[in-house]
């Protein structure tokens, strides 16, 4: 039997709706780069009909709009981060959106189909999270805006409906003193996933951590907000004492789990804690000059 | 739909669920787009999708309605990027070429002047086994600049330091740069690999594996699946017309298991399939039922080799207990004042060839039957497959296709037999194809190993005494195991003199799958175990890692572990001074120091050093013989013909070079045909580094043979003395006439002769491990150094640069060299670091690309090759081999790097990053 049996490629979110609906045995597909290969291998059932939403325009925005960021939830990222808004507003966004996949890889896949995999440690995800991205869906019951973790029900489990189509993501700019950053850790060997990554954003008042978001993949079925790490850090300076007291916070709210042939809880725990301290120490730093981040390095 | 492909517009209606590389290659003939894994790992399908770069194994070939496609084959004419990839010698096997051409093609489209970052940002997920990826960034830049109308860069290639004393007449062809004859059909995309080609009425086969590790086959039922529409055959072990089993030196491995029979790896096969599409046969597999009563699984050879394990074979788990030994044990480790043991193990790895298996059976009309396949033993491949039809050899006709990377694993048996069985039962061409998942369940691999090394020295470091234990996990099956794993043995006490050795390996059967030939051919294994020690050793010493190596190092006079006197060719000293005087140059005195990184206090780097040597040829008494024909044709050309396989090493251009410089021809003038059981002389396996020594030679031998019997009727037509004709670029010379060779041709024809000459080379002899003598006729010798950096927060570990230095006799081609070099390392490095193929209690977790990674462009360090030349006497030219020993000291030179960095011994391959943090937190 053929992986699917009709494609359709719906040019607005209505006929995409319709089709859906009208279609039970149907599925949305975007750049498909994880859904195409579950396919492939047989680790997901064949779909009778695929629903293509990459000719939406809609789905394809990219705009400021007031103080966010629109992305839609359709735009492969190779153009999202060649967007300079992206990189000067949502630093975070931009450095996990450039190390997600290849460059062919990025020439399809979008940050809607990152989203709705529901990986717990998907990149695009912990840098939306850690941005406090809220997203925006197009359902047969017309369009609602939720913040992104309402998206989730478990590993690799989406909570959104069939017949729901996420368009967009709202992103909060990141104003003066407000900066962002996103460190993973991978291994040579195996899949190509992070064995750890992190995504911080912060608000610094004078040498004050005023307000901050951390986002951590993978610490549960979920990507995981770190809410405890950050109270620990609210408020404080960027001190020895404050950077123990929250990694302390991080391990006893975050579940790190051994997962056979990538890494032992033990090393996760090791790595959150790493990672705390560098993309703490980064996004600190950013908040020094104006948001800007043409001139960033970034490593593959 | 309607789309554009290559500014054509056409009109093609998608399969449901076919891909866009499926269109392309299928409906629309463009076969120039590679399928390497159809899981978005690889990138040889790379095509350009409204001008962005896309992997077409994975794009909805619905999705391009209405957009325009690029393939390789709409670059019209030789764009600079592929004249450059020509020149710069970046084409190898050359499967992965159009994906790396579209690639960068995309990059230049959108950036004029790309920095070497941002050429390896583009090609980062477009794989290149055979690695040169040096050349190909080289390349790119190249084209580059032309684009911007400035001049090209020249190519690269490794300077060449001759023994002293050694220095030869020069040569007009051997020593140049040539590009490969198949270079312009690579990069174009018209180069045809055997899943390209097309039979009117071809049936499409597929195997169903055991997928039990160990088990017997209690039932088999087939009758559904011969009942599906389309479906034309179905085959069990009962249908085998002859033999049931096929190997390269043991018949142990079933063509298909049958009921009552035991299963021994998940590999095995249990039914073959036919069918009118490839999709039906897939269909028809899962209609198969088979059940199977579960037994003991052997993971791994020490648990094989307890006398309580279940025995695999008829004679039992031990294929081969190998010994070597030289003087006295007690004595050496008596007169030792330090004495080191420590234990190493080395994973299973796979060749990862960029082009997956591809057979195709045809039968003829005078009742024969054609394999379409690329192989690197012909020869065997038609025996093995006459033997399973009943049939004398003649009847098989091995018609070779030009291979998409090897490195040993393309020697054995894949789907030749099965595609045969299928052809003979039909009637009809059959074609079959695995794909990545099927490749990497089912062909041998490189051994695992657990080799333990005990040391004895002096406290000049002067060894006294070297013992090895080695086990090596052969699989499910024989293969080549005995071969790699006596080398594995010979090997294991390094290029050293020892005066007193002793080494024990045995060869174990698992349930694993099959292990065999890979590149360097268990010495890999073997020297990432001494070399390692070796460093050791110079720790506990204080004697400077390269001053050890010298003092021990092999040189004329030397006797090895197996009792051969060396008496040529020994470059191993000039191969450590050369690397020795370039680390001084970058590091000073002390580059195996640790050092930090400035602003990075958690990053450290140090160099480390590693020597191998590697034998050329089959030796160890084996007859070692190649065959070549050279025929000069009436139009001026010149013919030569062998069988032995071109893989992507480079061995056509050898040959082309060689019958090229004994004629004193244009090379271009001189064709090479190879891998034809029905036209070319059996030029034997292309393995062991062996081709450009024996096929060489026998090339060479075949032109100066033919060159004497055309002055020959020359001189009697002309009637002058034979010694006064020369041959002088395309022309022969004969009292002062220039004759066109055409014309020669002619001449020799109209006497009623054939011009054309036939010599069967055989390399000079060898002994049996175990009696003393010439165990090989050749060793190549190499030096390498590696700088690592680690992260001593996250264990990561990257090799900033690798020096080399390689004893290759004689640098026939140093463009198809450069490739070599260049590939060897990184395939070290991938072995070091990225390469782990993962069975557990049997099951192959590592089963897609996706989790057997192999180095990317993103890993390539700055890389400085040498070629030294210590002339072996009777290799062409002084030329021996080359292809393995560029591997070999890779990994420990890297693993010894990172020893030196942060003070972590690492004793077991690939390296774990995650021990690193461990072990630097115990510190």
């Amino acid at each position: 039997m053929s992986n699917w049996t009709f494609y359709h490629l719906p040019q607005t979110i209505e006929e995409a709706l319709a089709i859906l609906q009208n279609e039970p045995h149907s599925k949305v597909i975007a750049g498909g780069t994880d859904l195409l290969l579950e396919l492939q291998q047989g680790r997901h059932a064949p779909v009778r009909t695929l629903v293509d939403l990459t000719q939406i325009a809609e789905l394809q925005r990219l705009e400021v709009v007031d103080d966010i960021l629109w992305v839609g939830a359709g735009v492969p990222l190779n153009r999202l981060i060649a967007w300079q808004p992206v990189r000067q507003y949502a630093t975070a966004l931009f450095e996990a959106a450039s190390l997600i996949g290849g460059p062919q890889v990025r020439n399809v896949a979008t940050l809607g189909g990152n989203v709705a995999h529901a990986l717990p440690a998907a990149d695009g995800a912990i840098a939306l999270l850690a941005l406090d991205a809220q997203v925006v869906l197009a359902t047969p019951e017309g369009n609602r805006t939720m913040p992104l973790l309402s998206c989730y029900a478990g590993p690799a489990k989406t909570a959104l409906q069939r017949t729901e189509i996420i368009t967009a993501f709202q992103v909060p700019l990141s104003r003066k003193g407000e900066a962002s950053a996103f460190r993973r850790v991978m291994r040579p060997q195996g899949v190509a996933i992070a064995i750890q990554n992190m995504g911080i954003w912060l608000r610094r008042e004078e040498d004050i951590i005023a307000d901050l978001r951390i986002a951590v993949g993978p610490a549960g079925p979920i990507p995981f907000r770190a809410h405890r790490t950050e109270e620990a850090l609210r408020g404080k300076p960027l001190s020895e004492v404050s950077l123990a007291n929250a990694e302390n916070a991080l391990l006893s709210e975050a579940r790190f789990r051994t997962s056979p042939h990538r890494a032992t809880a033990e090393y996760r725990i090791h790595l959150a804690g790493v990672l705390l301290r560098q993309t703490l120490q980064i996004a600190w730093e950013r908040t020094e000059k104006e948001p800007e981040g043409s001139s960033l390095l970034v490593k593959g | 739909m309607e789309l554009m492909v290559n500014g054509q517009k056409v009109e093609v209606e998608p399969q449901p669920g076919e891909m866009l590389a499926h269109v392309l290659r299928e409906q629309l003939g463009l076969t120039g787009t590679k399928i390497g894994c159809e899981e978005a790992e690889c990138g040889a399908c790379t095509v350009i999708v409204d001008g962005v770069p896309v992997l077409s194994c994975t794009y909805p070939a619905a999705r391009a309605a209405g957009k325009s496609v690029l393939t390789i084959e709409g670059l019209g004419g030789l764009h600079p990027l592929q004249e450059e990839f020509i020149r710069h010698g970046a084409v190898q096997c050359g499967f992965c070429i159009p994906g790396q051409i579209m690639t960068a093609y995309a990059l230049l489209q959108q950036n004029s002047n790309p920095s070497e970052a941002e050429i390896r940002q583009a090609l980062k997920d477009t794989l290149c086994r055979c690695a040169g990826y040096p050349s190909i960034i080289r390349a790119v830049q190249s084209a580059a600049r032309r684009l911007r109308g400035e001049p090209p860069l020249p190519p690269v290639v490794a300077p060449v330091i001759t023994e002293p004393g050694k220095n030869q007449p020069p040569l007009q062809v051997v020593g140049t740069l040539q590009p490969r004859p198949d270079a312009v059909e690579k990069v174009s995309g018209t180069a045809k690999f055997t899943d390209d080609l097309k039979f009117p009425g071809m049936l499409h086969a597929r195997v169903k594996r055991a997928m039990v590790p160990h088990a017997i086959l209690k039932r088999l039922d087939v009758e559904k699946a011969r009942a599906l529409p389309g479906v034309h055959a179905v085959l069990t072990a009962a249908n085998i017309p002859g033999e049931k089993n096929h190997g390269l030196v043991i018949f142990d491995w079933p063509i298909m298991v049958g009921i009552g029979e035991r299963v021994r790896y998940v590999g095995d096969a249990v039914a073959i399939v036919a069918a009118e599409t490839r999709q039906i046969a897939t269909q028809a597999l899962d209609l198969i039922e088979a059940e199977y009563e579960l037994l003991e699984v052997i993971s791994d050879p020490v648990r094989a080799r307890q006398p309580d394990a279940p025995q695999l074979h008829p004679n039992g788990n031990l294929l081969k207990h190998i010994k070597v030994r030289k003087g006295d044990m007690e004595q050496g480790f008596a007169e030792a004042e330090v004495i080191l043991e420590h234990t190493f193990h080395t994973a299973i790895t796979d060749h990862a060839f960029m082009e997956p298996e591809c057979s195709i059976a045809r039968p003829t009309e005078d009742g024969r039957m054609e394999i379409y396949v690329g192989s690197q033993i012909p020869y065997a491949d038609r025996n093995q497959v006459a033997r399973a039809l009943g049939w004398p050899d003649e009847r098989v006709h091995v018609i070779g296709q030009l291979m998409g990377g090897g490195f040993g694993g393309k020697e054995d048996i894949a789907g030749q037999i099965h595609a045969a069985l299928l052809a003979h039962a039909t009637g009809r061409p059959v074609k079959l194809l695995f794909d990545r998942h099927e490749s990497l369940l089912v062909h041998p691999k490189r051994h695992a190993t657990q080799i333990r090394v005990k040391m004895g020295a002096k406290r000049d470091g002067r060894l006294t005494a070297v013992e090895t234990e080695l086990y090596g996990d052969t699989g499910a099956y024989a293969s080549l195991g005995e071969k790699v794993l006596t080398r594995a043995t010979t090997h294991s006490s390094g290029p050293y003199e020892v005066p007193h050795a002793r080494a024990d390996c045995y060869a174990m059967y698992t349930n694993n799958p099959p292990a065999g030939a890979f590149r360097g051919f268990g010495v890999t294994q073997s020297a990432f175990a001494i070399e390692s020690m070796m460093d050791m050793l110079a720790h506990t010493l204080q004697i400077d890692p390269i001053e050890l190596r010298r003092r021990n190092a092999l040189r004329i006079g030397s006797v090895t572990n197996t009792g051969q006197v060396l008496r040529e060719s020994v470059g191993l000293l000039d191969c450590i001074e050369i690397v020795a005087r370039e680390l001084k140059q970058r590091a000073g005195d002390q580059p195996f120091a640790s050092r930090t990184v400035e602003g990075q206090p958690h990053l450290r780097r140090a160099w480390g050093f590693a020597v191998g040597y590697k034998n050329t040829g089959l030796g160890g008494g084996a007859p070692d013989k190649a065959g070549a024909e050279v025929e000069l044709y009436e139009d001026g050309s010149v013919e030569v013909r062998t069988s032995s396989a071109e893989l992507g090493q480079g061995l056509v251009t050898v040959l082309r070079m060689i019958v090229a410089e004994e004629f004193a021809l244009p090379p271009e003038r001189v064709r090479v045909l190879v891998m034809d059981t029905d036209r070319t002389p059996d030029g034997g396996p292309t393995t062991a580094s062996r081709q450009t020594f024996v096929s060489g030679n026998a090339a060479r031998y075949a032109a100066q043979s033919l060159r004497e019997a055309l002055a020959a009727s020359l001189a009697e037509k002309f009637d002058v003395a034979p010694e006064r004709i020369r041959f002088v670029e395309g022309l022969a010379q004969v009292n002062g006439h220039s004759l066109p060779l055409g014309e020669v041709a002619k001449i020799v024809r109209q006497e009623g002769r054939m011009p054309k000459a036939f010599y069967e080379y055989w390399a000079p002899k060898t002994q049996p491990l175990g009696t003393g003598g010439d165990m090989h006729f050749a060793f190549s010798f190499a030096a390498q150094a590696a700088e690592v950096e680690v992260n001593t927060l996250t264990g990561e570990v990257s090799v900033l640069e690798v020096i080399s230095a390689i004893d290759v006799g004689k640098a026939i081609n140093p463009l198809g060299l450069q490739g070599q070099f260049e590939g060897g390392i990184m395939m070290g490095l991938g072995n070091a670091l990225t390469e782990h193929f993962i069975v557990e209690n049997g099951i192959v977790f590592t089963d897609r690309l996706a989790r057997y990674r192999m180095p990317s462009i993103m890993l390539t360090p700055k890389i400085t090759a040498y070629a030294v030349e210590h002339p072996v006497e009777a290799g062409p030219y002084g030329a021996k081999g080359v292809g393995e020993i560029v591997s070999i000291p890779t990994t420990p030179a890297i693993t010894n790097a990172i020893y030196n960095a942060v003070g972590v011994r690492i004793d077991r391959l690939p390296v774990d990053q995650e021990v690193i943090v461990q072990e630097l937190s115990r510190a």
